[in-house]
């Protein structure tokens, strides 16, 4: 028998909210934070819509010459660390505690954003493919290099255990975790800083979206442009953000009374070695992730009383997910509430699905299910309960987080109440 | 515990040999292939020599329609991950696809590709951004395309630890073996040698401006005073040990007898042995030996004075007054460091040594070693028994890795 793994910190930093209460206020509102571009001038892009976090490094405590050394993306993993460390109550001073704290967090795209500034700076604004040496900024070799967020959080931290960047796309932050789950299980480590993070909202990225109609048209109505699950639905709407979780060695965690949000029950993740960005309609690698997930946590599948979906918002997406849920789940599926926050905080390509983690947590914490914002005629295709617009209370209990990515990876995670569901 | 896993199959992509076999007559003649950077104009840059794979031709190797989606990293590893398999001779329907996962690693993704797509977007306009940006320079690209191209639909994975990565897609690979995989197609490859990534290297201030390819790289020598970049890396194919057995697995090149990872608690280059030390005992501890089980080591070799004096202490503090006899050596002295791709290369070198019984040579022209007691393998290399290597891995930021390879029983 593994060594089974508890949360107990959460740490967010979302559109619309910084901090884990402004994040859940939001979503159980049903509000949404997608909006127009507003951090770079979007009018020549076909897609003009992000959410985007109001966010200033140094009014959450980072000292100036981290702020100036640091991306984006790396200083929302430090605000939210730091939240979900002090959230879980560990004391990582002692050295002991220091060897066996471990580091595990995703991020798709890293530095890209700063990578551009970067190199419009030192190409005369793309004039030149020999770019000039003497221009490169300080921060640059940290901008090319994903391990930067690891590495950042494990010295901010403290940590000396096994640290990575898990980058697996826009699976990444339920692969974080997830590895770091496994960490845990294996003996590797006794409590892990994972999480995700990903700030890419810049022109390359836009441009590469808009390259593939992967991102909503919707310019004129931002506010209502991410639409899972909808009959109207016309793609994603890209965001930033990250969010990082406190695991635990459940026993430990017990021992020094911490407060546990849940276990982590079961993860696995599948490919569909199909498409670098389609999905067949079938769902079968996905619902396969499902079932895996659900194998090792030995629970059954009528005690799922949430799905956090990908949802995402793409016609193909949301098709293939419902998919895959009435393959993994049988008739469950029709039963469980199911929603996508993606509707309200956008889709932070790596970072969410440490996002929806910590969303899901929270509803198996308080009984409340965020709900599918702007969802008013479900596409036919997509069946199932999917919360629309208004929050629910809801029997919890158990929930799963799925996440889908190019690469054709398809991740699942599974969190319980520890108390309800002893496994 | 089930056996530990097992090295089956071999795929190299270096830049003094392709395929395993070419590689492993390059290692053990010592034979270096680090020169001046000819992939660009590089006479207006301080860094002007590489270690370049200039004999990686892609469509001698990857089929045409997926050279154009794919940045020349991916198409590293899409060569390796073929011969890797052919080598092992896992033939589709082995295994179900279910059961084979891909790990690799990664630390500056398709940059040739991201760059000159930035530039298109700056310079012409956003509609000139091809439709393939968006597949081809982010860090996962390789593992997607090998799962896709080979049709493996396990739990595939991408860390990045710089250039401790190699290592650590490893200890991935051990724990999706552990949990019921068959295989894991694991390893890394880098391309680090283009205008913009090359600049954006210069700041870390760790790659050498020297202009003499014979003394450029010169790890544990005294003034020695950066690395020199590589191309290439390594696909390896690891295998449950009762499955490829099962399968009748053609070779068993190693046992991945132990693995773990520690970080320093701080970032920038190594500067302490302190934790690296603590990877090494972590891992031969998982490994069931002891210091003294250890026949040879495969050095980090970062090439700087300060990283190596500190790699010097950590293997003080592991092998005590052991230390001047346990042979160490750094193959990657004639090819640089090749990142997420260096360590992979390095578990595959040590491999076919445990195959060979034989540890290939650091070759460099520097004289003054400053080992400081311990024991560098260089000149013609050694012909010896080979049971345990300890394998050594660190990245910048802050991150060790070591893995111990045994020769299977």
């Amino acid at each position: 028998m593994s060594r089974r793994v508890a949360i107990t910190g959460i740490g967010v930093v979302a559109p619309g909210g910084i901090g884990r209460r402004a994040f859940w206020g939001l979503l159980t509102a049903g509000r949404t934070a997608t909006r127009r571009i507003s951090l770079f001038d979007a009018s020549a892009f076909r897609s003009q819509v992000a959410a985007e976090v109001d966010f200033d490094g140094a009014a959450h405590g980072l000292p100036a010459d981290e702020v100036a050394r640091m991306d984006r993306y790396v200083q929302f993993a430090l605000v939210a660390a730091d939240e979900a460390v002090a959230d879980s109550g560990i004391d990582l001073g002692h050295e002991r505690a220091a060897l066996r704290t471990a580091v595990s967090l995703g991020t798709a795209v890293g530095g890209t954003t700063a990578l551009e500034d970067g190199y419009v700076l030192a190409s005369d604004t793309g004039a030149r493919w020999l770019v000039d040496p003497g221009k490169a900024a300080p921060w640059l070799y940290d901008a090319l290099v994903p391990s930067s967020l690891a590495a950042d959080v494990a010295a901010r931290v403290g940590a000396h255990g096994p640290a990575s960047t898990v980058s697996t796309g826009c699976t990444s932050g339920i692969d974080a975790i997830g590895y770091g789950a496994q960490l845990i299980q294996d003996g590797e480590a006794d409590r892990v800083i994972a999480g995700a993070s990903d700030s890419p909202i810049s022109p390359i990225s836009v441009a590469c979206f808009d390259a593939i109609k992967a991102t909503t048209g919707r310019n004129d109505d931002p506010e209502h442009a991410s639409r899972p699950f909808d009959k109207a639905r016309d793609g994603f709407v890209l965001a930033e953000g990250g969010a990082v979780v406190v695991l635990e060695e459940i026993v430990a965690a017990r021992a020094r009374n911490a407060h546990i949000y849940c276990e982590v029950a079961g993860y696995s993740t599948r490919s569909n070695a199909f498409h670098m960005t389609g999905l067949r309609r079938d769902g079968l690698e996905m619902a396969e992730a499902i079932t895996s997930a659900m194998r090792q946590s030995q629970l059954d599948i009528d005690s799922v009383g949430y799905i956090n979906a990908h949802g995402s918002g793409t016609l193909q997406n949301d098709r293939h997910e419902t998919a895959a849920f009435k393959r993994s789940l049988g008739s469950h599926a029709y039963r469980v509430p199911i929603s996508s926050i993606k509707s309200m905080v956008g889709h932070s390509l790596g970072a969410i699905g440490a996002v929806e983690v910590a969303a899901t947590a929270l509803a198996v914490q308080t009984g409340v299910v965020p709900p599918t914002a702007n969802l008013e005629r479900p596409d036919p295709d997509c069946d199932l309960d999917y919360v629309p617009n208004d929050a629910r209370e809801a029997d919890v209990g158990v929930a799963l987080s799925v996440g889908s990515g190019f690469g054709g990876f398809q991740s699942a995670i599974l969190l319980s109440d520890p108390a309800r569901y002893p496994r | 515990m089930s056996a530990a896993p097992v090295i089956t199959g071999l795929g190299v992509v270096a830049p003094n040999g392709l395929g395993a076999e070419a590689y492993w007559a390059a290692a053990r003649s010592g034979t270096g292939a680090i020169g001046p950077i000819t992939r660009f104009d590089a006479s207006g840059y301080p860094v002007r020599l590489g270690a370049e794979a200039t004999a990686f031709v892609p469509t001698d190797h990857v089929p045409r329609n997926l050279v154009v989606q794919t940045d020349v990293w991916s198409q590293y590893a899409l060569a390796a991950a073929a011969w890797a398999l052919d080598d092992g001779a896992l033939a589709p329907g082995d295994l179900s696809p279910f059961d084979i996962a891909v790990v690799t690693s990664s630390s500056s993704g398709g940059n040739a590709f991201g760059q000159r797509q930035i530039q298109q977007l700056w310079a012409e306009s956003p509609k000139h951004v091809s439709a393939y940006q968006s597949i081809a320079w982010f860090y996962a690209a390789s593992s997607g395309q090998l799962s896709i191209r080979f049709g493996l639909k396990g739990p595939c994975g991408v860390v990045a630890s710089e250039g401790a990565g190699g290592l650590d897609a490893l200890g991935q690979a051990r724990r999706l073996l552990r949990r019921g995989t068959s295989a894991v197609l694991c390893g890394g490859t880098e391309a680090p040698i283009s205008p913009y990534a090359l600049t954006c290297h210069l700041p870390a201030g760790q790659v050498t401006t020297s202009d003499d390819p014979a003394t450029a790289y010169r790890p544990f020598a005294s003034g020695a005073d950066g690395y020199v970049l590589g191309e290439g890396g390594a696909v390896l194919l690891v295998e449950d040990r009762a499955s490829a057995e099962r399968r009748g697995a053609a070779h068993l090149y190693a046992e991945v007898a132990g693995y773990a990872a520690t970080h320093d608690g701080r970032v920038g280059p190594p500067a302490d042995g302190t934790h690296l030390a603590r990877a090494a005992e972590l891992a031969l501890a998982d490994a069931g030996i002891g210091a003294a089980g250890v026949d040879a080591v495969f050095a980090d070799a970062w090439g700087t004075e300060a990283a190596d004096r500190a790699e010097v202490d950590a293997l003080r503090t592991t092998f005590g007054e052991r230390l001047a006899d346990v042979p160490v050596t750094t193959p990657k002295a004639q090819v640089g460091r090749l990142h997420s791709g260096g360590a992979a290369l390095d578990v595959a070198t040590a491999a076919l040594a445990l195959h060979h019984q034989f540890l290939p040579p650091a070759t460099t022209a520097a004289g003054a070693w400053q080992t400081d007691g311990a024991r560098l393998v260089t000149g013609d290399g050694l012909a010896m028994t080979l049971d345990n290597v300890l394998v050594l891995a660190r990245g910048y930021g802050g991150f060790n890795a070591a893995v111990v390879l045994r020769r299977p029983r």
